[in-house]
């Protein structure tokens, strides 16, 4: 039972992180699309805000993850 | 032409996994009737991850062979070194330890407590653990590490000048270090940006090589030093620190009494801004353990996956995943370090900024 919540807990961390990297990916080619000649600060802003994203779905993993556990342990 | 490459693709795929699924029930039902995996202890693939993600007091090499640490205790019958043999058997269960008392390793929490006659944990007595454990050695073993590195490279730079081209692991580290100067420091901090280089660079190697050695599978690798939060928390309240050491008037003024809003607002707006420079390296603290302790579970997970579906099909399958994993996790280790060392930079650069907008916007 926690096992399979902590998987949707997961799995809602994952629709979050999708929705938000496409976001980033769909600004970054749109502007690299107009403005060819910033493609490499585009590229690496793009890096860092997709790290900032990939965070928080991380985030998630590591406390559904703890929560399986305690839950296991319990 | 491409769409027929793009369909045998697509059966190929579809076979594969029509194959494995088969091979999976197989070995399913060859598991169940063979006696052999009965005696087997159920493989419990949450305590295998944690297993390796968490400290530990010995350094697990291989199959029975790990290398003994000091056990290190301070109790109120003084200060104890024992080896960390005795706290195992060859099985790898915890085994009680008769010193000044009697220790044994919790299996839950993996530290070591001291324990009753009967076995029960005795929480009454203190301890203090000061333990060399694998993630202390692993600290040790990054130093030397940094130090064999940055020493070799100082050294050059004393006898050839910065004029001279630069020579072997000179010429590795010169673009890491002028990156860290032209696209970290000097962008966010500004004209006084050469006091804290010396900070930055430390913060920078340091992350990025232990992210680097906990990615290496054997010894002296493996330690999930940057992915342990008393590690990054360490870090964290040494850039606290240095944020608000260095942090001038028109810092201070921001938090307390923010120019250019109504006095309600600057009342309202003041607990708020003190929260976050709280918030701030608590952010730091938690992105790099969450980014690296996920990216060892991942890995770990899908090697996991042979063991569960005790499959050879399963194998190539979940170790090319893993393999890829492997690669995106070698761009997170810089990337953290980069971020890490990033915003660092752009909280010394709130801190010691002269000249403030009108508006009182304080990015």
């Amino acid at each position: 039972m926690v096992g399979s919540l902590a998987a949707i807990g997961a799995g809602l961390a994952a629709i979050g992180a999708g929705i938000g990297i496409g976001q980033i990916g769909k600004g970054a080619t749109e502007g690299i699309a107009r403005q060819p000649e910033a493609a490499n600060d585009i590229r690496s802003a793009m890096i860092i805000a997709a790290a900032f994203v990939e965070a928080v779905a991380l985030f998630a993993v590591v406390v559904s993850f703890l929560g399986l556990n305690s839950g296991g342990a319990a | 032409m491409r769409q027929k490459g793009l369909k045998s693709l697509l059966v190929l795929a579809f076979s594969l996994f029509l194959v494995l699924k088969g091979t999976i029930i197989f070995a399913q039902e060859g598991g169940h009737n063979s006696p052999a995996h009965n005696t087997e202890k159920k493989f419990n693939i949450t305590e295998t991850i944690l297993e390796h993600v968490s400290d530990s007091y010995g350094w697990h090499l291989w199959g029975h062979t790990s290398i003994s640490l000091p056990v290190m205790l301070y109790t109120d019958k003084g200060f104890e070194v024992f080896s960390s043999k005795n706290l195992a058997d060859e099985h790898h269960n915890p085994v009680a330890y008769q010193g000044k008392n009697t220790y044994m390793v919790n299996h839950h929490t993996g530290k070591v407590e001291i324990v009753n006659a009967d076995g029960t944990p005795n929480h009454e007595e203190k301890l203090y653990d000061f333990s060399i454990t694998k993630n202390v050695a692993s600290l040790m073993v990054s130093v030397l590490v940094i130090m064999f590195m940055f020493l070799a490279v100082a050294r050059a730079y004393k006898k050839t000048g910065v004029t001279s081209a630069p020579k072997g692991l000179q010429s590795f580290l010169e673009p890491v270090i002028l990156f860290v100067r032209d696209d970290i420091a000097k962008p966010n901090i500004g004209a006084k940006y050469a006091k804290y280089m010396p900070f930055l660079l430390s913060i920078f190697f340091f992350v990025w090589i232990n992210n680097m050695l906990g990615l290496v599978p054997f010894f002296p690798g493996g330690a999930n030093l940057s992915g342990n939060i008393a590690f990054t928390m360490v870090l964290a309240v040494i850039v606290f620190i240095v944020v608000n050491v260095s942090g001038n008037k028109n810092y201070w003024g921001h938090i307390f009494w923010m120019p250019g809003v109504p006095v309600p607002m600057k009342i309202f707006l003041a607990p708020i801004e003190l929260m976050g420079v709280f918030t701030k390296p608590i952010s730091l603290m938690i992105r790099l353990f969450a980014n690296i302790t996920a990216g060892h579970i991942l890995v770990l997970a899908l090697i996991c996956l042979v063991f569960v579906f005790k499959s050879m099909a399963i194998a190539p399958v979940s170790v090319a995943f893993a393999g890829f994993i492997y690669l995106i996790e070698l761009l997170v280790a810089f990337l953290q370090a980069f971020i890490f060392t990033m915003l660092t930079a752009l909280y010394i650069g709130m801190a010691v900024e002269e000249h403030h907008h009108a508006e009182g916007a304080h990015h």
